[in-house]
This record gives C-alpha cells, structure tokens and sequence, in this order.
C-alpha cells in the first residue's frame, strides 16, 4: 500500500498485492514479465538442451534462417540460435551480479550519507557528484583496458558496478533525507531506537520497492555495459557472448553483406528484446512511485 | 551564490580524480601498461636505462623518478596539454585530439540539442493529453526506444537507412570526393554524413527528455499557482510557458549531467560504427593497438568535455531558476 507521499508501509502481503493489482493494470507489465521469464528459461535451460557445436562446417557458411537453423548460421556455418542461447547464461549472469553489486555499494554510501548528515554527507554526496559526471564508460573502457589479463564474470561485474553506483547511491540519499524527516522516524528516535534499528528496521524496508526497481535499472545497464565491452573486443572472447557476435559480425562487415545479416541481427534482436523486456516489466514498478519523486 | 561555487570546485575535483585514476591505471596498477612498454622495449635488446628514455619520449614523465614526481608530471603535463606522444601514430596526441574533437562535439551537440527540444515539446504536448491514445503510444515508444544501447540503434539505422533505402552514408565525416573547406557540397556532405550518427542518438535519447518533461509538467499543472493564474484568466500562451514550462523544466536540468555523460559514453559505438573520426574512434583505436598515451588523451579530454558541458547547464539552470542563484 502506498500512502500519499509514495512510500510503502512494509506489510509485504499488502505490497505484493498493490503488486499484482498495478500488474493487471499495465498489461505491457505482464508482456515484459513473460519476456524476462522466457530469458532466464532459456540461460538456465538452453545451453541443455540446444547443444552449442564450435566446429566449423564450411558447407553451412551463412544460410538463411530455416527450419534446421531458426536463425540461420554464421561465416562459418555454426547455428546462430545456439550461439544466442549460450550467450545469454553469460549475459544474464554478469547483468546481475552487477546489479547486485550495483545496488549493494549504492544502499550502503547513500543510506549511510543520508542518514549521517553533516560533514559525512558533504563528503560523501561530493563524491557522488564526482563519479556523476566522470563518463562512466569511458572509465570503464579504460580500465577493463589497464587490467593486463582475462576477468572472471564477478570481476567483470565488479568493474561495472564501481564505475557506475554513484547516480543511484545519490537517489538513495534523497529518499533517505525524505524519509528521515517523515513523522515515523521522528516517534522512532522518540522512542530510544538505536540508530541501526532506525535503519534496518524502519528506513530500509520503506526504500524496497525502490530497491527492486533500481535493480532492474542496474541490469539494463549491465547488458548495455558488457556487451558494449564485447562489442569493443576489450574483454577477451573466452565466453560466448552476444557482443562477442556482433563484434565478429562488424569486423567481417556484415552491413553490406546481406548474406550476414541473420548473423548480425540475432544477437541486436537479442539485447533489444531482453531490454524490452526489463523496460515493459519496469512500468509496472515505476507507477508504485510518484514521479515527482523519481525525478528527485 | 554559494551553489555556484560549490559546484564549480565539484567539476574541478571531477577532473583532479579523473586524472589520478588514470595515472594509478596507466602506472601503478601491478603489470600496469608502462611497465611492460619498458619491459618490450628491453626484450627488443634494449637497456633498461635505453627503454626508460625511449618510453620518456612517449609520456610526459619519466619513468624511474619516483613516483610523486611522475604523478606531478602528469597532471602539469595535462595542463599544459601535452598528453605525449602516441605510439602507433607517432604525433603529438594534442594534434590527434584536436582533429578528433570537433567531429565529436559536433555530433553530440546537434544530438543533445535537437533530443532535447523534440522531447520536451512532446512531453509537454502529452502532459495536456494524460491518457490519451496519443499519450499512452508515445510513452510506450518512449521507454522501449529509452532502452535500445547505442550500437543496437545504430546498427539498425546504418542497415535499414543506409544499406538497405540507401538514404545516407553509413561511412566517414564527409564524402571524400568533396573539396574540404567552407563550400556548400562540402557542409552538405558533412550534414548527411551526420545524418545517423545524430539519429541514432534522438532515437535512443528524445524519449527519456519527453517522459521526464511529461511526468515533470503533469505534477506542476496540479500546482495552486497555475489554478490562480487560469482563474485570473491570464493568456493560455502565458500559462503554458512561462507559469507551467518553465517550472516544469527545471528538474530536467539535474538529468543532464547523467545525460551528457551517457552521450560521451555512446560515442564509442557510434562513431565505432559509422567509422567517425572523433574521440569514440581514438580511443577504440587506441585500445585495439595498446597505444595508452592516446588513451589517456581520449579519456580526459572526453572528461572535460563532460566537465565543460555539465559547467555550461548548471549556468543555464541558475539563470532559469532565480531561487539557486541567491541561495535560498
């Protein structure tokens, strides 16, 4: 339930049913929910049961999409659709444990700065100010570049997480700053709790709803991201993945080779529609708060 | 007045931790790219004393001073704007950059501009219109379009616009069979060769201005003052402007800095695709042949490219907003 000010009371039965509730209000929600269920099928799934044959097999060179290939098959004659399927586990993986580390380093500086005030806060929001403005992927682009060997998903995901937690640790604060100045927080320091119990018990349970939503946020970036690094070939091709796909695709200069095009369009579908995806399902979420509020 | 100055030592300290962030990167992170320049150099028969002034020539410091005067080096080297020398292209990088630069801001600045104010028109219009078919089409679009990365957008663009009907070059800043220099075929050239890259940035960027503009306006129409100024029947054009407009606008402001950033961000790809010769292109480049000089000269100069931008919006914002600029 949300009161006039947007934020949640946390009785958790009641919010997951204000939860189907908006879901069934924004059917464009529920399309975006089935997307993303489909994805995370196919991540965990797939690579099962549509085996992925590296081998190449030059008679097969760029067929059209048929039955046998649904999205037609690469410069080398390997099934495109496999190669989407396995690239997705890697995709999915790393998009969300960069969120989680996205949303984890963010929660912690800007409830802790919010909550402070002061001198930390200055500190603290200056920073932020910092890392806003520094172009994040440039920075990053430049320091998967400095780091001399192959990163692991969580490194890769820890990168991208630290380039890229200043805007929403900053949204954190605001509604930390609101929060704090809401009648309940007041009668909880009437009543003697203790400063963690104020947080952990009262500040963070109002701010899940925002938790959920920036999570999604997080993710869509962590795609754009980490295939844009792939893309770039800055992240050596040790793992299937999408950019990897375009990369190869751009390099062999598939636009003006109609015959590439299945192979250049299956993993840009692939990343438009996971996005959609995420973007449909995020409607639903959004509506949960008042705009004002998102705009700061 | 306070906020302005504020503001002003952020943006300095932004381009203070950008230079030393780099530094740690290019010298003191363990395996870090100078060492193993040195390192070549002294495989290729070198003298470690040999390979440290050979890579002495190529950065703006000297690699076996200690390492508080490399880092005072390099900042007053940044300064000064010398940035070195780049590796595979032999030149000074501020001559590269100085090439590079103006294609850059060109494309982004057109695309800033022309997002911008398409979106804000649009989410105005919409704001009047809540719930309309018209309104729920385009905040659809809106967030789907919001969510395409820039390459997907581009490379869409660059197939179906360029390949495909054949409507623009998909390749280089000009046609290079034009004179370059200030003759109508050459602008005009230039002009159509912009053409996607720019577009590119509206597809992905106009509909996050328009809903923000919207949701934006819709919160400043429910305000008591515009109730007072329709009741004392003051000019709709007036109400639309200058009471709802321009309160509504404001927020809007805060998003650039985010904003241009992820625009510099995008330039990567962009240009990456439509083989544009700015920065974007620089530094793929530089990456693609370890060239760090010409690394390092992209990312500050992206930086305080940002820095500048961000420098010119918050201007913008306190003249549009008087309360910012007496503090209160």
């Amino acid at each position: 339930m949300s009161n006039e000010k947007g934020f949640m009371t946390h009785d958790i039965k009641s919010s997951i049913k204000t939860f189907i509730k908006i879901l069934r209000k924004y059917p464009s929600s529920i399309v975006g929910l089935i997307i993303i269920i489909g994805y995370a099928v196919m991540a965990s799934i797939g690579p099962i049961l549509l085996p992925y044959d590296p081998s190449p097999k030059i008679q097969d060179r760029f067929l059209p999409p048929s039955l046998q290939h649904p999205l037609g098959t690469d410069f080398a004659g390997r099934d495109n659709l496999a190669q989407i399927v396995h690239g997705s586990r890697d995709v999915l993986t790393v998009a969300i444990l960069t969120a989680s580390i996205t949303v984890i380093i963010a929660f912690s500086i800007g409830i802790f700065s919010g909550y402070m005030g002061g001198k930390i806060d200055t500190v603290l929001t200056t920073i932020m100010d910092i890392f806003l403005i520094i172009p994040s992927f440039p920075l990053l682009v430049i320091v998967a570049a400095s780091v001399p060997r192959a990163l692991t998903a969580v490194e890769i995901a820890f990168v991208i997480s630290l380039v890229g937690w200043a805007g929403l640790a900053r949204a954190i604060r605001s509604q930390v700053l609101a929060i704090k100045r809401s009648a309940f927080i007041e009668a909880a320091r009437c009543l003697g709790l203790s400063s963690s119990k104020i947080v952990f018990g009262e500040i963070l349970p109002n701010l899940m709803p925002y938790v959920a939503m920036n999570l999604i946020l997080s993710i869509i970036g962590a795609v754009y991201s980490q295939v844009g690094l792939y893309f770039l070939g800055l992240l050596p091709f040790t793992t299937m993945n999408w950019g990897m796909m375009i990369n190869i695709a751009m390099q062999q200069s598939a636009l003006i080779n109609p015959k590439a095009w299945p192979y250049l369009l299956s993993p840009i579908g692939a990343i438009i529609l996971l996005q959609t995806g995420f973007i449909l399902f995020m409607s639903a979420l959004e509506e949960i708060f008042n705009p004002r509020l998102r705009t700061e | 007045m306070k906020w302005i100055y504020r503001r002003i030592i952020v943006l300095f300290l932004t381009i203070w931790v950008a230079i030393t962030i780099n530094f740690f990167l290019v010298r003191l992170m363990p395996g870090n790219p100078i060492d193993i320049l040195i390192m070549q150099y002294m495989e290729m028969g070198y003298s470690y004393k040999e390979a440290v002034t050979a890579v002495s020539a190529i950065v703006p410091f000297i690699p076996n001073e200690p390492i508080w005067k490399q880092y005072i080096d390099f900042i007053l080297g940044v300064f000064r704007g010398d940035l070195g020398r780049s590796i595979t292209l032999a030149v000074p990088i501020g001559q590269l950059l100085a090439y590079a630069i103006p294609w850059t801001v060109f494309i982004v600045s057109i695309s800033l501009i022309i997002s911008f104010s398409i979106g804000i028109v649009l989410g105005m219009y919409i704001a009047y219109r809540r719930g309309s078919l018209l309104d729920k089409a385009l905040s659809l679009l809106a967030s789907v379009l919001g969510g395409f990365p820039h390459y997907a957008a581009g490379v869409l663009l660059a197939l179906f616009l360029g390949v495909e009907l054949n409507l623009f070059p998909i390749i280089g800043p000009y046609d290079p069979e034009v004179e370059v220099g200030f003759n109508l075929p050459f602008i005009l050239s230039v002009f159509r060769h912009a053409a996607l890259p720019v577009l590119t940035y509206f597809v992905t960027s106009f509909g996050g201005w328009m809903l923000s503009m919207k949701s934006s306006t819709a919160s400043v129409l429910g305000e008591y003052f515009v109730v007072a100024a329709e009741a004392r029947g003051l000019p709709r054009r007036r109400i639309v402007l200058t009471y709802v407009g321009r309160n509504a606008i404001l927020p809007l402001f805060t998003r650039l800095a985010i904003s241009i950033g992820y625009m510099f961000g995008g330039v990567v790809f962009i240009e990456n695709i439509f083989s544009y010769p700015g920065i974007g292109q620089y530094l793929t480049m530089s990456l693609t042949n370890r060239d760090y000089p010409l690394m390092t000269g992209c990312f500050l100069v992206t930086t305080m490219a940002v820095v500048l931008s961000n420098f010119v919006a918050e201007l913008l914002y306190s003249r549009l907003d008087p309360r910012i600029r007496t503090g209160g």
